[in-house]
């Protein structure tokens, strides 16, 4: 599956680093970096992400 | 076990509702909510939504369709009958249950006795204020906690004249004089026209009187006196609310009253063991998230195999260019110390009287911020 982020909305919370610290990560300079390309076996944990965002900016495709 | 329901439809009556059937229940769900909205976002009403650049679609949580539930929105609750396990409906049904969670939030306060101002905790009144924020309208907000801050700086933002009022000595009464000064200074530097210390005397649509007589005119008047628990409707149902009307649970979100009712978001007031199980209510998004998730599996499980909710309450707040950010109990601390400051970054911790961690807070300084809820969310499962 692919992880989008919608870097206009993103805040830098780091809810989303929370429940998928391998997926998403906060770099030294507050800004997001996340893996575009997730294995399937952790689509419970993007999705946990997406939850957690208050900006609503994390989608998954596929 | 076969029917829940839910009672409020919003963040954490939805967040309950996904769980309810991520964690298996086959049975009935049904989602009340006296809105006629679809479950949206918050946060955006004084930020995004309010300067314009979100709509009210950008703002409705996804993954609503998706869920297996039947909602009854535009449907408030009016009354508990626990005996007969019914919620009563303004219209006159009645949705039976086994299990209910309790979501049903917060109101804003208002001024007694005032017409015609405002407040803002819906999407229709974020749409009406923002309609009234014309470049050069006069803006006066009663208030300058979260709310009444956030939406000084939008309205700044969009050109109008911002007077802010508060009889407390500096602006987010939580964060204490030191960072609460910092504030003051950032809303100062943006032109507001800031008042502390200052008592109010009457409020009407066309303005503020002060304390002492003097009157500010305006053409939007704006309460921002936080949030008061929406538990009314509980009134007679024999469950236990705290002095503030929030409804009393166990740590894990349960009814102290009642194993079938449960609690989630900002009506819930729970012991958290990073304050040494002292009661707590907090109106915060994260928590109101997780709280629906946790009470949403725990309604359906046995109360003896329920969890409890340990993590910090974690909050933010967006000002002009400041990210401001706290977790755990900052206003109930002791001691708030400033630690790192560098620039618009500043970092502070939070103690009690024995020492112990018990908050952080950060300006623009996020990733420090995380490192701090990781480490205050193992402190609170050890306490
Ligand atoms: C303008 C604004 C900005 C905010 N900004 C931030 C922020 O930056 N950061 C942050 O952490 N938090 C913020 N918050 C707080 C956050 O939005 C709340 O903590 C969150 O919405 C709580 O969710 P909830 O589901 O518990 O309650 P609510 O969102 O209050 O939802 C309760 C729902 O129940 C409904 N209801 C009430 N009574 C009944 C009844 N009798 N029958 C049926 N339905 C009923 C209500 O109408 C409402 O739809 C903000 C809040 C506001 C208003
Ligand atoms: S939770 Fe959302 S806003 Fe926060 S860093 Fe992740 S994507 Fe960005």
């Amino acid at each position: 599956m692919k992880v989008h982020v919608d870097m206009n909305l993103c805040q830098s919370h780091g809810e989303c680093v929370f429940p998928a610290p391998d997926v998403f990560e906060l770099g030294d300079d507050d800004v997001l970096v996340w893996k575009e390309e997730v294995d399937e076996s952790r689509r419970e944990a993007v999705q946990a992400a997406a939850d957690a965002c208050p900006m609503m900016a994390i989608r998954i495709e596929g | 076990m076969d029917r829940v329901v839910v009672v409020g439809a919003s963040l954490a009556g939805l967040r309950a509702a996904q769980a309810v059937r991520a964690s298996g229940h086959e049975g009935s769900l049904v989602v009340v909510g006296d809105e006629e909205h679809p479950p949206y976002n918050r946060p955006p009403l004084s930020k995004g939504l309010l300067a314009g650049a979100q709509s009210h679609a950008d703002c409705v949580f996804p993954g609503v369709d998706a869920l297996d539930a039947e909602w009854r929105l535009g449907a408030a609750a009016v009354g508990l009958d626990r005996d007969g396990r019914t919620v009563a409906l303004a219209d006159g049904g009645r949705v039976p249950y086994d299990r209910l969670v309790v979501a049903t939030g917060c109101r804003a306060r208002t001024w007694p006795g005032a017409e015609g101002v405002v407040t803002l905790r819906t999407v229709d009144d974020a749409v009406a204020l923002g309609r009234a924020l014309q470049p050069g309208a006069r803006l006066a907000i009663v208030g300058a906690g979260f709310v009444g801050c956030e939406v000084a700086a939008t309205a700044r933002g969009l050109g109008c004249d911002v007077t802010l009022v508060d009889v407390a000595p500096h602006p987010l009464l939580p964060l204490g004089p030191e960072l609460g000064g910092r504030c003051a200074a950032l809303h100062r530097e943006h032109g507001v026209d800031l008042r502390l210390s200052t008592a109010v005397d009457a409020v009407d649509r066309a303005g503020i009187t002060l304390a002492g007589g003097e009157r500010v005119d305006a053409d939007v008047v704006l309460v921002a006196l936080g949030g008061v628990p929406n538990t009314e409707w509980l009134a007679g149902s024999g469950l236990t609310l705290d002095a503030r009307g929030g409804l009393r649970c166990d740590g894990t979100l349960t009814s102290v009253d009642d194993p079938d009712v449960l609690a989630a978001g900002d009506v819930a007031a729970w012991p958290h063991a990073l304050v040494g199980g002292e009661v707590v209510r907090v109106e915060h998004w994260t928590t109101a998230a997780e709280h629906g998730g946790l009470a949403g599996r725990n309604a359906v499980v046995d109360p003896a195999d329920r969890a409890a909710h340990v993590a910090p309450p974690y909050f933010w707040s967006d000002q002009y260019a400041t990210k401001i950010q706290a977790v755990g109990f900052p206003g109930r601390a002791a001691t708030l110390a400033i630690v790192e400051e560098d620039g618009p970054r500043l970092l502070a911790e939070a103690h009690d009287a024995d020492g112990r961690l018990v908050g952080a807070v950060a300006f623009n300084h996020a990733k420090r911020l995380a490192a701090y809820r990781r480490r205050l969310a193992t402190e609170a499962v050890a306490a």
